[in-house]
């Protein structure tokens, strides 16, 4: 075979992505669903498989689970069933998971979806093929002393999960990883799932091939264990390139399943066995199945919040915030929502936009924290700003402060006066200083009588030293050039 | 004391209010013929004197002081099969890999029985997972025939048969998936009903086959069997597949005689295999049906003969799911392994009996990829028309009458080693469970001692016809009022 160095091979990836549900209780039974509880407190008959126990669909996770299918464009089947999936892991408490599989007679929750992305080479549409709901299942726990054996917490089993799986449209890693970005901002908007990889809301395995353009596609593998979007990027990067490396050695890929090893970057082949796994798929028969009729769908059009991109339009029209300053605020539903209601607080967008991708943002970015992590209600963002206006903290001073209320949970006002932070704006002060610093400097004085400007600069800055910075400039610079017969 | 072991639920209730009887005597008494009786015929896996002597101790108290504010089954003893949850008290499916199992909570019939002042004195036995048409399936040995100790009760509810037959109590669950409730109701000359499909919540019956098991009542009169299914019968939250219809009165319908109702008659019940003594006693029940002013027709069930087939198919390929869980990580039985999956392994092998193992290899079989279209959705599709068959019949009639089996009880080991005759007991009872019908046993007739089982099948949800026409029957033909000899 010849070596063909330069052939140009196309990369074709599709992604299936597991996006934890924001319900209050499990997907068939009343436990809560919550994180870090002692392992199996959050448990009962039904999410332990107890023999007898019977599953109910919890009809919020479906109603999220329609959202989300409504915010992606797709078709929602009138009447779709569950069934299980067959395969025995301690995880698992049944030996099967209660999960929707794709029958011509009994489609999944909904399909033929599509999601429009912004990518280096322009927009995008990712079509999804199909959106389905399952029970998540527990976790094992290997603890260090091996003579414990291994552990299991079922605390999660049965934590409502929604399965949605693209067609392999995203043409590169960091395709890839911009459909990730904005899958995570429409599920967040639409207020379907916290969507964040690293708790494990967000999940994410990707088959990858690789095809020579126009031709026929090659064999594809599944990677999975990315637990991040860089990791996303790296694995399929990773195993875009091994694949490349088999085709041009004259190897042939072989379709299987691989992990990627965040510490060693590579993606490797799972040891189990290499058989087909035979899920043994049959309808779920404790369950009946799940009817959408348009009344239920006209109901959860109606609570689907705003979106993304139309949000984005709105603050750019209504606020007139420049494309990029309104992308930003539209990151994420509590940067948007924070500068909604600070603006209805302080009804100056730009300064409050200007805050809050400078001075916030970049706390946040130096302390790793997200937006709802630290205590920002608006009134507090709106109060700083009041402050400033007020001439009781200048722009300086202000920065400060909002690293306190940030750091500390504080209302500004309350660090202002603690502090001693306010701004001197107070004549009588003032003059006590001016002439101190008069006194002091009998050279610059000269000088500004004599018409040098630049000495009036030098006898501010020392006003404003004497007073750690307090000063009102303002007033400091009209006093002084009172005090100079300048006027 | 024979009249009062054999007296039924109604006259203990009426008894308890005059005074004329205690709880504690009945429990004693039952206490007391179990003693005697049982270690012939075995009918229990578990007796909780303690439990069943201080709740007749608390209703002894109770029962004077508000006889007009009973509950309808106040201080009266019932026996529940061992695949229904009872708190506190082992539930064992009569398997090994459930032995010592104590569930943490009571099925809802069980609960129901509690709310309506039932007594639970014990679990009774059954095939292994009800799988088993004799109780010789029971991993804790067979339950006798108390017509013939050398004969099976039928099964898979043959301890709760046995139980009622003898005059250990008066009342007694079972559950029925093929047939389980009414061919030991037949064989052991009591009565027995198969509920509709959803007509009583199975929340809390371990299951083998979930879309044809039902629990249903089990008594000595159609009466006692009408009194307790109004006590388990209505919607469940906890079963999705519960129906939400409205519960009649089942036990004040009784009266209104039969006269008028359109009975039919397959002329395939009456095929070969059937023993002439039982093909008598049908004829014989329908000239009694005609004097009290039914009308009799000949109709075709042309689909019977799927019926068994079809139900080997769909039975076990939902019981190959079902019995997953069964694996020793959890609860139960676990027989240690060098690996988890040899542990797997070692305890279902050790704790399934053979026929359970027949059974889950068939189911896993048929549910097997590429297996699934030829056996699996061939069955459903069979299924369909055996409903499809009923649902004409009852277009022309209001009742089928059918045997219940078509040979009485058989001896113990007999069919044993021979799984297809043993499965042919139920031909005449699993096209019952694949249409989701009301199927009520009562006997009608002696053969060389042992009684003879008649069945009557009505149309969904209407078990009050079906009750008042069995009663009808039952008040002109007498047979309920014999007694076995044994005790």
């Amino acid at each position: 075979m010849a070596r063909d160095v330069a052939v140009a091979y196309e990369t074709v990836i599709g992604l299936e992505i597991h996006v934890q549900l924001l319900t209050a209780s499990k997907m068939f039974c009343g436990c809560a669903v919550s994180f870090g509880a002692p392992p199996n407190t959050l448990t009962c008959p039904v999410c332990l498989g107890l023999p007898g126990a019977l599953p109910v669909i919890n009809r919020a996770a479906v109603e999220l689970g329609l959202r989300a299918a409504l915010a992606l464009g797709c078709q929602v089947s009138p009447r779709s069933r569950f069934h299980r999936k067959n395969y025995f892991y301690p995880d698992l408490p049944k030996n099967y998971q209660i999960s929707q599989y794709q029958y011509a007679d009994h489609p999944p929750l909904a399909t033929d979806g599509r999601l429009e992305i912004a990518t280096e080479g322009g927009l995008r549409l990712v079509r999804i093929r199909r959106v389905h709901l399952e029970e998540d299942t527990g976790r094992l726990v290997h603890p260090d002393d091996p003579a414990r054996g291994s552990l299991i917490d079922y605390n999660r089993a049965g934590v409502p999960l929604m399965e949605i799986v693209t067609e392999p449209d995203l043409r590169s890693p960091a395709e890839a990883r911009d459909f990730l970005v904005a899958l995570r901002r429409l599920l967040q908007f639409a207020r379907v799932s916290t969507g964040r990889m690293e708790e494990g809301t967000l999940r994410c395995d990707a088959n990858v091939s690789l095809r020579r353009p126009g031709g026929v596609r090659g064999t594809r593998t599944e990677v999975k264990n990315m637990n991040s979007l860089r990791a996303v990027e790296r694995a399929l990067a990773f195993e875009v390139a091994r694949q490349r490396a088999v085709l041009e050695r004259g190897g042939e890929v072989v379709q299987e399943t691989r992990h990627w090893d965040e510490r060693r970057e590579v993606t490797f082949a799972s040891r189990t066995k290499e058989e087909a796994q035979d899920y043994r798929y049959f309808p779920e028969p404790d369950l009946v199945p799940i009817v959408v009729d348009e009344a239920w769908l006209a109901t959860v059009r109606a609570s689907l919040p705003e979106l993304p991109a139309a949000r984005r339009a709105r603050f750019m029209a209504a606020y007139g915030l420049s494309p990029y300053d309104a992308d930003l605020l539209t990151a994420t539903p509590a940067t948007a929502d924070l500068f909604e209601q600070t603006v209805a607080r302080y009804p100056a967008p730009k300064t409050v936009a200007n805050w809050l991708l400078g001075e916030v943002a970049a706390y946040l970015n130096e302390h790793g924290l997200e937006l709802e992590q630290v205590p920002l209600p608006a009134e507090r963002l709106a109060a700083l700003l009041r402050l400033i206006d007020q001439g009781r903290l200048s722009g300086r001073m202000a920065k400060e402060v909002l690293v306190e209320m940030l750091a500390h949970d504080r209302d500004p006002a309350a660090i202002v006066e603690a502090r001693g932070l306010a701004q001197i704006s107070d004549d009588a002060t003032l003059r006590e200083v001016i002439d101190r610093v008069l006194a002091e400097h009998p050279g610059p004085v000269a000088d500004v009588r004599a018409g040098k400007d630049k000495a009036l600069t030098f006898l501010m800055g020392q006003v404003m030293r004497a007073t750690q910075g307090r000063a009102n400039p303002e007033v400091v610079h009209r006093l002084l050039r009172e005090r100079l017969g300048r006027p | 004391m024979d009249e009062l072991a054999f007296a039924s639920a109604r006259d203990l209730v009426a008894a308890y209010r005059t005074g004329a009887v205690r709880p504690s005597q009945v429990v004693e008494l039952a206490l007391d013929r179990i003693a005697r009786l049982d270690p012939i015929l075995h009918a229990f896996l578990t007796v909780d004197a303690d439990g069943a002597r201080r709740a007749a101790a608390a209703w002894d108290a109770r029962v004077a002081g508000e006889a007009d504010a009973l509950p309808p089954l106040a201080g009266v003893p019932v026996a529940v099969k061992d695949n229904i949850c009872t708190r506190g008290i082992p539930t064992t499916c009569a398997s090994r890999i459930l032995e010592g199992w104590v569930p943490p909570y009571d099925a809802t019939v069980v609960a129901r029985l509690r709310t309506a002042g039932a007594i639970v004195l014990g679990k009774t036995n059954l095939d292994e997972f009800a799988m088993g048409s004799s109780t010789e399936h029971s991993a804790f040995g067979p339950t006798r025939n108390p017509w013939d100790p050398a004969r099976v009760p039928g099964g898979s509810s043959g301890g709760s048969a046995a139980a009622v037959a003898a005059g250990m109590v008066p009342l007694a669950l079972g559950s029925d998936t093929g047939g389980s409730v009414r061919l030991p109701a037949g064989f052991c000359g009591v009565v027995g009903l198969k509920p509709t499909y959803g007509r009583v919540s199975r929340y809390g019956l371990v299951a083998f086959a979930s879309s044809l098991d039902q629990i249903g009542p089990m008594a000595r009169d159609v009466a006692d069997c009408a009194l307790l299914l109004g006590v388990l019968a209505g919607h469940d939250p906890a079963d999705a597949t519960s129906a939400d219809v409205p519960v009649p009165d089942y036990l004040a319908a009784l009266g209104a005689g039969a006269a008028g109702v359109r009975l039919g008659v397959p002329r395939e019940a009456f095929g070969a295999g059937v023993a002439p003594a039982v093909a008598d006693a049908v004829r014989e029940a329908l000239r009694v049906f005609a004097d009290l002013g039914c009308g009799i027709e000949e109709i075709s069930l042309p689909t019977i003969d799927a019926a068994l087939p079809a139900y080997y198919i769909l039975a076990p390929a939902e019981a190959s799911s079902n019995l997953a869980r069964y694996d020793g990580v959890r609860y139960g039985l676990r027989v240690p392994g060098d690996d988890l999956s040899a542990m797997v392994a070692r305890t279902r092998r050790q704790g399934f009996g053979a026929e359970v193992q027949r059974r889950i290899m068939l189911g896993t079989y048929a549910l097997s990829a590429g297996y699934y279209e030829a056996y699996y959705l061939k069955a459903q599709r069979a299924r369909t028309l055996v409903a499809r068959d009923f649902a004409r019949a009852f277009e022309l009639v209001d009742l089928v009458v059918l045997p219940v089996a078509p040979t009485p009880a058989f001896r113990l080991g007999e069919k044993a080693d021979d799984p297809l005759q043993m499965y042919l007991s139920d031909i005449f009872t699993i096209s019952v469970n694949l249409a989701g019908l009301p199927g009520l046993a009562l006997p009608c007739g002696m053969a060389d001692g042992l009684p003879i089982g008649l069945q009557l099948v009505g149309r969904a949800f209407e078990e009050a016809t079906v009750l008042r026409v069995g009663h009808a029957y039952e008040q002109a033909a007498g047979w309920s009022r014999r007694r076995p000899p044994v005790g």
